[in-house]
């Protein structure tokens, strides 16, 4: 293993026609790697206000077939997802992920939602999941993996929901970077989504549900209206 | 994957003649070149990004060692094992050996360009170890013992009936009175027929259109989530890839995430777009034990500082053989090897040598409209000429030709005989075709003749009459 | 302005009506045409073949001849990219020529959008009763930008409408050796630019590269079509009674 490695390092300093980069090279390297500078973004979604920024989100979000509903507290959560169940005609089972952040909904006032905490199995219908950004540019979920949001509730069942507070809406996908980084080390997956998965393999014709959810429900917590509620995912 | 490469004009002819395929190229072209233009419009910035987006790869290529290094170093730190594979055989035997090491029956894969690159499927059935194409284009063409015909679309060439009759012939255990007219319907029993075997495999493979120095992480980009089914299930998840897909940081990834959807699908951003590190952390509840990352080499070092470094910059979209009329005629086959359109012409040749893909080059009208497209503003043209000018110095082009050219080039430095040459043939074919002023055939212009008419001179070259024209002006 | 005529080999051999025009519109736009007699090639079938050395050999005659005229125009998008774009890199390692190939660079134009961008023309004086379409050669469009030039020009010929060919930028399959060397697939590619062309209803066709019109006009003429094939030079200069179209006796 370590003959390739040092047959393949060789062979690409002898065509880039040197030998390794000086030590004040690296440094000036990794002073870059450290520095992550943004390139050029997007005034798409950095030239919008809050609202414009969720407004922004939302849109982008329903025209890859993301269906969102807005909510005006967590309170409302557990009714939105026993609405939508039902008016999609799906049994009321789900999974949830074990997160926390999905702790202290009432879900004691749904009863006839049965519930389970944990990550997907094979059999699993429906799932619901916290995440960790919303990226407006493009309508993007931004979730990660851990204990408590195991990625197999992201792909393995056919109706993926997703509970997105109006704090974690923000621009772009540096703006998501910048939000890991401070949350400590790198979670094993990053996923961003946009919209149920999807192929265009058969003539060109785009079909929803080729292997991950086939439908993908967006519930946006837009508790703005209430002071003092402090919060945070 | 066998190369069929030399066999170019014969393959081409198939895909002319083949009405299926013109049907799905035709989809194609009304398809791709269209979405990729709103997208392109919708975005204000995309221009600046483009040469953003190459000065980012120029960059990593010139400090590739580096890179590669600090990538190790961060992948070692996740939990995770890099193999260097400075060959195809080493890169093989690298996925035999993590295999073995788990006893692993089933392998599930994500779409790899690497993995067809090896030979990889072979190789593993050889072994006794199954792989399963989940990526719905690569399981299509998989069931059909075909290669891909494109880099992000592998079954385009294929119309739904083919695909099923395909899953008639394959899928025996499924009732035969069952409808499969809609691409609805042959999605579904995609879906139903793969997720057992995802779920009962016990090695996933993916490839990656990025690895990210800075993390030590490989990013896929799907629509489908079976990549992250692949990588997510088993046990050990392996990130097939090649040296050059290293960026330096995860903003430096966003800025070419940016440009990829875009440019290949006219998406603002694919379904799935997906960045792991390693293997499962302490407390996960899902996710691979084992996190490997195989790097290929496989002659791409070697590109590095000379004339084709450029190629290394490829993202790997496919605008360039989306917009190319040449792929739009003859289809991804032709091309004989696993990449094809304008960048498999350049690639091709660097990887299995010009010998055996010395057409790829040459099939092309230097139109330019790839390299218009290119995200990374690769001059493709350019470097098909490269080649010819590689096979022309080792005399590989056919005898005939070459003389003709010879000939051309010494009258065309003898100007007088140049003139006196021109203005006896522009007199003979203009005397010859006078009465209907074009022919339907030429000797020696077959190739011309053989489906198009010869315009025929006006009668005097455009030198002998200015001469006369200005000795009558000064004359009189 | 003294301007150099490159004549180009296709319009030498094939269509001297072509050279007319360009210096029919040259002098109207106020320049003073002249046309080095020791001219023949570019260059360009021996560099797109791989063949350097003739190449190189070629453009330093050409480098010489073209010494000193303000300007040196070409009919032809591919002979003046050839010039304009890859002179300089044909020398790019020969410190010895690569000014003197930068200076030529410079200075080298395609006829419609040197009579725009330099000169300022704006309109023509000709007048031609035809729905006409038009096909972006190739050379012409994406090496020098070659596209608003002619339709600003065609717009100003009287009774002359321009219906806008779909696929206008796609290649018609000529590409020199190219629709020789691969004739199957050229076919493939000028009949799918003959559809596009039909389907419009014009009555004439026309290009800024000659090479591209007389593979236009083979297939249009080898399937009976009556649609006329002209450089657009002859139509801009008001020759379109002189000379019979591409393929058309007198």
């Amino acid at each position: 293993m370590s003959e390739g490695r040092e047959q393949i390092l060789a062979g690409i300093r002898r065509a880039l026609k040197r030998g390794r980069l000086d030590a004040a090279r690296e440094t000036a390297l990794r002073e870059r790697v450290a520095a992550h500078r943004r390139n050029l973004v997007p005034a798409r979604a950095t030239a919008l206000d809050d609202a414009g920024r969720i407004d922004l989100f939302v849109a982008m979000a329903e025209e890859v077939q993301a269906t969102v509903a807005r909510v005006a507290s967590p309170a409302a959560v557990p009714e939105e997802v026993a609405r939508y169940l039902a008016a999609e005609n799906l049994p009321a089972d789900l999974v949830l992920a074990p997160d926390p952040s999905l702790d202290d909904f009432p879900w004691d006032a749904r009863p006839l939602l049965r519930i389970r905490r944990g990550r997907a199995e094979a059999g699993d219908a429906v799932s619901l999941t916290p995440c960790f950004a919303a990226i407006g540019e493009t309508g993007t979920l931004m979730l990660v993996s851990g204990p408590g949001t195991p990625k197999t509730l992201n792909f393995l069942p056919d109706t993926h929901m997703v509970v997105v507070n109006i704090r974690q809406v923000v621009a772009t996908y540096e703006d998501g970077w910048d939000r890991l980084r401070s949350a400590g080390a790198m979670p094993r997956a990053v996923n961003f989504i946009t919209g149920p998965s999807r192929t265009g393999d058969i003539e060109q014709r785009i079909e929803l549900g080729a292997h991950g959810p086939r439908r993908l429900h967006i519930i946006l917590v837009d508790d703005r209206q209430k002071a003092g509620d402090g919060e945070d995912e | 994957m066998l190369a069929t490469s030399s066999t170019f004009e014969a393959n081409a002819r198939a895909g002319l003649a083949n009405p299926i395929l013109q049907r799905a190229l035709a989809l194609m072209q009304s398809g791709f070149p269209e979405r990729r233009r709103l997208a392109v419009e919708r975005l204000p910035e995309f221009e600046a990004l483009r040469d953003i987006g190459k000065s980012i790869k120029d960059h990593t290529l010139k400090h590739l060692d580096f890179y590669l290094e600090l990538f190790e170093a961060n992948v070692i730190a996740s939990g995770g094992q890099v193999h260097w594979a400075s060959t195809a055989d080493e890169a093989r035997a690298a996925v035999l050996q993590i295999c073995r090491s788990v006893d692993a029956k089933v392998v599930t894969k994500g779409k790899s360009m690497i993995a067809e690159e090896i030979g990889l499927n072979g190789y593993l059935e050889q072994n006794g170890i199954t792989p399963v194409e989940t990526d719905l284009g690569e399981y299509i063409i998989q069931l059909r013992h075909e290669p891909p015909s494109h880099l992000i679309a592998p079954a385009i060439h294929l119309m739904k009936e083919q695909v099923a009759d395909t899953f008639r012939a394959q899928h025996r255990s499924l009732d035969p009175a069952r409808s499969l007219a809609e691409a609805r319907q042959l999605c579904d029993e995609a879906r139903a027929v793969l997720r057992p075997q995802f779920l009962a495999a016990d090695v996933g493979i993916t490839g990656a259109n990025f690895l990210v120095a800075e993390t030590g992480s490989s990013i896929i980009v799907t629509n489908e989530g079976n990549g992250d089914l692949t990588q997510t299930l088993p046990r050990v998840h392996i990130v097939m890839t090649s040296l050059e897909k290293l960026v330096p940081t995860l903003e430096d990834a966003a800025t070419l995430l940016r440009l990829l959807a875009r440019s290949a699908t006219g998406q603002e951003f694919s379904a799935y777009t997906t960045m792991s590190t390693g293997p499962r952390r302490a407390g996960d509840l899902d996710g691979p034990e084992q996190y490997h990352v195989v790097l290929l080499d496989n002659g791409r070092s070697a590109l590095l500082g000379g004339e084709f470094q450029d190629m290394l910059r490829c993202i790997r979209c496919s605008a360039c053989m989306n917009h190319c009329p040449v792929y739009a005629a003859v289809g991804g086959h032709a091309y004989g090897w696993v990449y094809s359109g304008p960048m498999g012409a350049v690639l091709t040749p660097s990887l299995i040598g010009i010998a055996e893909a010395g057409h790829l080059p040459n099939a092309s009208t230097f139109c330019g409209r790839c390299e218009s497209v290119c995200p990374v503003k690769i001059p493709l043209p350019k470097m098909m000429r490269y080649w010819r000018e590689r096979q022309f110095a080792e005399k590989l082009n056919p005898p005939v030709y070459r003389a003709a050219l010879s000939l051309w080039a010494w009258m065309a430095r003898r100007p007088i005989l140049y003139h006196a040459i021109v203005e006896l043939f522009s007199r003979a074919l203009g005397w010859a075709g006078r009465d209907r002023a074009r022919f339907r055939t030429l000797p020696l212009a077959n190739g011309w003749t053989a489906v198009r008419d010869m315009p025929a001179p006006e009668g005097r070259s455009f030198h002998s009459l200015w001469s006369e024209q200005q000795k009558d002006r000064t004359g009189k | 302005m003294r301007v150099a005529l490159f004549v180009t080999c296709l319009v030498d051999l094939f269509r001297p009506t072509v050279g007319f025009a360009a210096v029919r519109l040259l002098e109207a736009a106020g320049c003073t045409v002249e046309v080095p007699r020791a001219q023949t090639c570019c260059g360009q079938p021996a560099y797109n073949s791989g063949d350097r050395a003739n190449a190189k050999a070629i453009a330093q005659q050409v480098l010489d001849i073209f010494e000193g005229y303000d300007h040196v125009v070409a009919p032809s998008g591919s002979c003046a990219g050839m010039l304009r774009v890859h002179y300089p890199e044909l020398f790019a390692n020969d410190p010895a020529v690569l000014p003197g190939a930068q200076r030529l660079a410079a200075r080298s134009w395609e006829l419609v959008s040197f009579l725009v961008d330099i000169c300022g023309m704006r309109a023509v004086a000709a007048h031609w009763d035809r729905k006409v379409t038009y096909h972006d050669a190739c050379s012409g469009l994406r090496e020098l930008g070659v596209k608003d030039q002619p339709r600003r020009l065609l717009g100003s010929v009287a009774g002359l409408t321009l219906k806008e060919l779909p696929g206008a930028e796609t290649c018609c399959g000529f590409g020199g050796a190219f629709c020789v060397k691969y004739p199957d697939i050229s076919d493939k590619m000028v009949s799918d630019k003959e559809a596009e062309i039909v389907k419009t209803r014009a009555a004439a066709v026309l290009a800024g590269d000659l090479g591209c019109l007389l593979n236009i006009a083979g297939k249009l003429h080898r399937h009976g079509r009556r649609i006329e094939v002209r450089h657009v030079a002859e139509v801009l200069a008001g020759m379109t009674e002189e000379a019979p179209p591409i393929g058309v006796p007198r």
